[in-house]
């Protein structure tokens, strides 16, 4: 791209400001979003951090001091944080399968043409526009025995005894968030599956209809292994994002009723926004980042081991 | 033989419409209670459509509380974040697009990883570092803190935009003596409009719809987006169910008008942010 940009004339002629200019122009072009992304990003996270290892707590203020390790030692014995482990694995693994699932039938529903497709198309990726403090009221209120139709609807189903709320019983609160991420995130896998069905070359399918390939063949032999690469990118990079998603389940359940749907990250919003202990939030936010981590790096070396393979 | 094709597209038809169903019967519901009256609103329960509607939740939500107020905060902080965005992703996603420099891997890293580590972490010592500033309870502090969060996805988008524009356009203005500057602003950007329309929609939609910072930033009513007047609202009167419904109603509003906005864009969106909601 630069030799096209530079090529017009040889640089060992140009003036030496000249040539300052050329280079340090894509640098100008960058600026204002990477000083954006210092200041705003990068310094609060080294800040926080640095908070890891103080003791800082907005109401008390004689708090500040450095004192080590004192957050992580708390932390183990923290059957709250422990809890939240648990149940971010659970809000995480539940939310990403049925949100794929959900998401590659709706894409091969919508990949062949018919008539009223367009709007069916905005139709179903509506929820994906819903703002997600309102995806929360709204899923909230629908397991609202008062106003919302879904428990009277359970009960008649004989899921439930009783036409209680689903997300104060300890036993079933999770779904209720998991629901409501799984109706907001449909779209999102939806839509890159369908770009990714799209793509693949049309005459695939008519050779192997000749060759007397059946749909399902067709949809195991083409189909899927044409899709592979960008379901898994998506799962992986979705799996990430939902973990650290805690806005449903702070608008739903504030992490109750007894922490059974508090995640890692609503967990960390708890700490900083009611109780004001930033030493703490941050301390659990340095686990979660270094789990994180690992899971990243641990792909990437999946991945690195599977095109070894081939 | 003409059986089976019939029952598949019979099946097929059921099967989007019943997606069409699930997507739509929350925001059906919404509306539905935002329109009951009061006196009908517990004795007729679950019914699919009251038998009277009424306007008065909207009436009073409008007249009488202060969600113009927060509509209008909101208004401003998405509208000013996605002009900021928009603005500074341009520049970034050009430089992205048309230059190669020692820094670009650097940069795209550094976007990336921004996409990946949880924002959560940041509630705190933003909140510690805006206040002695003067920016936390400010709607210009939610400002920067939205545009930040923002830049790294729209410039991944504002960058496949360029990318579709081809280059010997510029190369033809700069024989003509245009410095590459001027060929960017009056060549190249009148061409990117529609993807420059696409961003605004996009960065909107996520400024519109932030709710932790928001909460953590924003204490008292003068400030308040829409999610923070919304949630307190629903703290306080947990039992006007019409009224909640019916401010939830007024904020799903500009969230659809931008969706129908930037939908032919939403692969392009989605596949340039890749991790962005």
């Amino acid at each position: 791209m630069a030799t096209t940009v530079i090529a017009e004339q040889s640089p060992h002629r140009r003036p030496l400001m000249q040539r300052f200019a050329r280079g340090s122009e894509p640098y100008l072009y960058s600026a204002p979003a990477l000083i954006l992304i210092v200041t705003v990003m990068l310094v609060p996270l080294v800040v926080g951090i640095s908070y890891a290892f103080r003791d800082v707590q907005i109401l008390n203020p004689f708090s500040g001091g450095f004192i080590g390790l004192d957050h992580f030692r708390a932390l183990a014995e923290d059957r709250a944080f422990l809890g939240a482990l648990r149940n971010t694995v659970w809000w995480t693994g539940a939310s990403v399968l049925l949100q794929f699932v959900f998401g590659l039938i709706l894409a091969l529903l919508l990949d062949k043409p018919f008539t009223g497709r367009g709007i069916a198309q905005a139709l179903v990726f509506l929820p994906w526009a819903v703002p997600t403090f309102l995806t929360g009221l709204n899923w909230a209120w629908l397991f609202n025995p008062v106003i919302g139709p879904l428990p009277h609807w359970l009960h008649a189903l004989g899921i439930l005894s009783e036409p209680n709320n689903i997300l104060s019983d300890p036993a079933l609160a999770m779904w209720g968030p998991i629901i409501a991420n799984v109706w907001w995130g449909i779209p999102f896998f939806a839509i890159t599956l369908l770009a990714a069905l799209q793509a693949i070359p049309r005459d695939l399918y008519e050779a192997a209809s000749i060759d007397g390939a059946g749909p399902v063949q067709r949809f195991l032999s083409i189909t899927l292994p044409f899709l592979a690469p960008t379901i898994a990118i998506t799962i992986l990079l979705r799996t990430v994002w939902i973990s650290n998603f805690a806005d449903l389940i702070v608008v739903m359940t504030k992490g109750g009723p007894a922490d059974r749907t508090q995640i890692v990250a609503s967990y960390i919003f708890t700490q900083a926004f009611t109780r004001l202990d930033f030493g703490y939030a941050s301390a659990i936010a340095m686990v979660l980042l270094v789990l994180l981590l690992v899971y990243s790096m641990l792909i990437v070396v999946l991945r690195q081991t599977l095109l070894n393979k081939d | 033989m003409r059986a089976r094709p019939l029952i598949l597209t019979l099946a097929h038809r059921l099967a989007v419409l019943a997606y069409i169903l699930f997507a739509l019967f929350p925001l059906f519901w919404l509306l539905k209670v935002s329109l009951t009256p009061n006196d009908l609103l517990y004795s007729e329960g679950v019914r699919m459509w009251p038998s009277r509607v009424s306007f008065d939740h909207f009436r009073f939500v409008i007249a009488h509380s202060d969600f113009p107020l927060f509509f209008r905060n909101s208004l401003i902080v998405a509208g000013s974040t996605a002009l900021v965005v928009t603005a500074v992703a341009s520049l970034s996603g050009y430089a992205l697009s048309r230059f190669a420099f020692r820094a670009k891997y650097w940069i795209v890293a550094l976007m990336l990883l921004t996409q990946m580590f949880p924002l959560v972490m940041l509630v705190a010592p933003i909140f510690r570092l805006l206040s002695p500033l003067g920016l936390t309870n400010s709607l210009t502090g939610l400002v920067i803190v939205y545009s930040a969060f923002n830049v790294p996805f729209a410039t991944f988008l504002m960058q496949s935009f360029f990318d579709g524009i081809p280059k010997d356009l510029e190369e033809a203005a700069k024989i003509d003596g245009a410095t590459q500057f001027m060929a960017f602003r009056q060549i190249i950007l009148p061409l990117t409009l529609p993807g420059i329309a696409a961003t605004v929609g996009f960065v909107f939609t996520a400024a519109w719809s932030e709710l932790l910072f928001a909460l953590m930033l924003i204490s008292g009513n003068d400030a308040a987006t829409f999610p923070v007047g919304l949630l307190s609202f629903v703290s306080k009167f947990s039992v006007d169910f019409g009224q909640m419904m019916a401010a939830g109603v007024l904020a799903l509003i500009p969230a659809c008008i931008f969706f129908f906005l930037i939908q032919r864009y939403l692969v392009q969106g989605l596949t340039a942010g890749a991790v962005k909601g």
